[in-house]
């Protein structure tokens, strides 16, 4: 068992949790992602590796309750203890001093985005982060991630804070001033679709972390395929980064709707019986 | 001397018209009278064949005559001193090319039952004999500590083995559970994982501790084990990484490896969804491309999750198919539909992105190719679409690029294959050895088994020193 040492809810329906697991601490770095399994029935799902803390032995990971899994995580708390927690998977986001690095988050990936720009900034890169979510209530870690960027701009889809709009318009701003050498864009598939588009015809190299229905997350599977470039791709084991100008979209939207009837059968099933029911 | 008897006790099996509905075990197993009629009929000649044709060396013909003189506890005792998986070599070694083929009888066509017969012991052993089983005197500790990386049939018997030679052992295991492909790959009705369980639980009994969840060339590398202390190295990860034809379409929605669909089945048990949160699609038509014995599970498996047709699709006739006879004969007897001479040209799609055929070949047989079978060849203008909801690609696997991108100074082929002795297993890395699949590429249970033996003999040797 791998204990919950703390949990925080960040904001509606998304959830941080510090776990520990000193392997995976010990070897944890930007951009990668743990396999865990809640108990015996489980699935394995991967979670992005949010922060880690290899004197005290944790490993935080920050998710949305989205699906069963996801809403019986949630239901954990302090002190409970998570089946399995399998890492620190997949290559590490490849970091260098590339000049100047626009950081794109949309929603929770927030999480996600900010161990790499601290390590973008540790390299000497002026980091310029860009954060979205839908509303003013969704926002989190606003703080954190001003504290590892030169520049942050946040934005929200209905206006009630920051700027209203898309992380894209304030990227396409970016752009057009001149002067990015990379752009890093996590979030949802859709987000780093249109972040890429946004970014292509600039030609600026854009790094996107894909998130693909995972099993094992060790390379036996074959599940998290992706097509990079006209090839096909393991995203547990060649990724999960990519360049976005060279993802499938449309492929990787598609493979991620594959269970979309199971997963509601699932989560009806999970809520008629009572939440953590047997 | 009695009369030489030619009469091969058949194995008891579920109903077909029942199985197919049901993940219980298919061959049931002997009983007593079964089991003893079967071992009496062993001529107990003085050549010992059969020893020769088993790759961990198992006596024989000593446990058999154990079976017929009712002393069990003895063959227990004689199996498990070579061999601490029976119940799992048992269902699963190709005996019929291996001991069964030398045994004297073979000639007259009805060989020694010599696998049904290690299956009864261990079956035997586990009802009458706790979970523990027969529990050998503990060795004299020597003080070595030894990793064992991955917790299949290898390195499950190189643990097993170094274990019993006194060396302080720890098996690493990726997954969240022991036993490598013994339980993501081969499905329950096939090798319960209540076998397995049990077997890999005697392992630890040895005093073995079993570490899950630990990616070696992830979460700690090779060369890291050996600076925590352990002594030698043992590589057996497996050739984990799946093949696929490389064909258009080969992405959609719906087309699985069989990997991906063997373990989601059998080891996140999706056949139990939604009581289990895994879930996985059969769907209606469902065409299995392979002809070896995982192509054969990935087929049954499908029927048995309600599936109404199920085809293999292999690119040789019957005769050049690597699965054993017995598991063919067993998916036709299940329904299984076999199209020979068959080879997919690419997966059509709906607008969905789901694969909703497979347009193939006819093939004919040209000359042999280099691994002797007769080459498949595409018969031009012979096209048609074989209707699916469900592809599965049963085509092999390659080893796993996990620990071998990650250890400075092993040396692999251009397969991916670590480069290792063929006796001793020993890699020219300081250290470390490696067997089974990962050297290999994909073989049997029992081969990579024969080659954890051999390595922890050589272990041993060398931290004696």
């Amino acid at each position: 068992m791998y204990q919950i040492l703390l949990k925080e809810d960040l904001v509606v329906k998304v959830h941080l949790f510090k776990i520990a697991a000193p392997n995976v601490a010990g070897k944890a770095r930007a951009g990668q992602f743990v396999i865990i399994r809640i108990d015996e029935k489980g699935e394995r799902i991967p979670l992005t590796i949010a922060d880690w803390d290899r004197k005290e032995g944790s490993v935080t990971v920050v998710f949305m309750e989205v699906g069963t899994t996801t809403h019986r995580l949630a239901e954990l708390k302090k002190g409970d203890g998570i089946a399995n927690f399998i890492g620190p998977l997949g290559k590490p986001t490849h970091i260098d001093n590339f000049g100047t690095v626009v950081c794109v988050a949309g929603g929770f990936a927030v999480a996600t985005i900010y161990p790499i720009a601290r390590a973008l900034r540790e390299k000497g890169n002026r980091v310029t982060s860009i954060m979205g979510a839908r509303s003013k209530d969704l926002i989190f870690w606003e703080d954190r991630l001003r504290s590892v960027s030169n520049q942050l701009i946040v934005t929200t889809d209905d206006g009630s804070y920051g700027r209203k709009g898309l992380v894209t318009e304030p990227l396409k701003e970016l752009l057009e001033a001149g002067g990015v050498d990379r752009v890093i864009a996590i979030g949802p598939s859709i987000m780093m679709k249109f972040s890429a588009k946004t970014t292509e015809p600039f030609g600026v190299k854009t790094i996107v972390s894909l998130n693909p229905i995972m099993v094992d997350g060790t390379g036996m599977c074959g599940c998290c395929r992706v097509s990079v470039g006209g090839a096909t791709r393991f995203v547990c084991v060649d990724g999960p980064d990519f360049d976005g100008h060279e993802v499938d979209w449309d492929l990787l939207l598609a493979r991620q709707r594959t269970y979309l009837d199971e997963e509601k059968l699932s989560f009806e099933q999970y809520q008629s019986r009572g939440k953590s029911g047997p | 001397m009695a009369k030489i008897n030619l009469n091969r006790e058949p194995m008891p099996r579920q109903d077909p018209k029942l199985r197919v509905k049901n993940f219980n075990e298919v061959a049931l197993g002997y009983s007593a009278e079964q089991a003893k009629a079967e071992a009496s009929r062993c001529i107990q000649c003085p050549k010992r064949s059969c020893v020769e044709g088993c790759p961990v060396d198992i006596d024989i013909p000593d446990f058999i005559r154990a079976i017929r003189d009712d002393d069990m506890p003895e063959a227990v005792r004689i199996l498990k001193s070579k061999n601490s998986l029976p119940g799992i070599c048992g269902r699963v070694c190709p005996q019929e090319t291996q001991c069964e083929v030398k045994c004297a009888l073979d000639k007259k066509g009805a060989p020694i039952a010599i696998g049904r017969l290690e299956r009864y012991v261990a079956d035997w052993e586990r009802a009458n004999m706790g979970p523990a089983g027969s529990k050998v005197a503990p060795p004299k500790p020597t003080g070595h500590k030894v990793a064992v990386v991955g917790s299949g049939p290898a390195g499950l018997t190189a643990a097993a083995d170094l274990a019993k030679m006194g060396h302080s052992v720890t098996l690493f295991e990726a997954l969240h559970v022991a036993g490598g492909v013994l339980m993501y790959g081969i499905p329950e009705f096939r090798l319960p994982k209540a076998i397995v369980k049990a077997e890999v639980d005697y392992v630890a009994s040895l005093g073995v501790d079993i570490m899950l969840d630990v990616v070696v060339g992830k979460t700690m590398s090779v060369d890291e084990l050996l600076g925590n202390g352990y002594r030698a190295i043992f590589l057996g990860p497996g050739a984990g990484a799946p093949m696929f034809l490389n064909i258009p379409g080969e992405n959609l929605n719906g087309v699985y490896s069989a990997n991906e669909f063997l373990t989601r089945v059998n080891l996140m048990k999706a056949y139990q969804f939604p009581q289990y949160d895994t879930p996985v699609k059969v769907g209606q038509r469902v065409g299995v491309v392979g002809g070896g014995n995982v192509a054969m599970d990935a087929a049954r498996c499908a029927l048995r999750l309600g599936a109404e047709e199920v085809y293999i699709v292999y690119r040789r006739s019957e005769v050049e198919m690597p699965a054993r006879r017995e598991e063919v004969e067993n998916a036709k007897e299940e329904g299984i539909q076999f199209r020979l001479l068959t080879n997919p040209k690419q997966f059509i799609g709906s607008d969905q992105n789901w694969v909703a055929g497979m347009e193939c070949y006819q093939m004919e047989l040209g000359e042999p190719d280099a691994s002797g079978r007769r080459r498949p060849i595409a018969i031009p203008g012979s096209e048609f679409i074989l209707k699916v909801d469900v592809a599965i690609a049963a085509l092999g696997t390659r080893p796993n690029p996990i620990i071998p991108a990650t250890t400075e100074g092993l040396e692999t082929s251009r397969w991916g294959t670590i480069i290792a002795d063929e006796v001793t297993g020993k890699t020219v890395k300081p250290a470390v050895w490696a067997g089974g699949d990962i050297v290999t590429g994909a073989a049997t249970v029992i081969s990579a088994m024969g080659a954890g033996k051999r390595a922890a003999l050589d272990i041993d040797k060398s931290l004696r020193g």
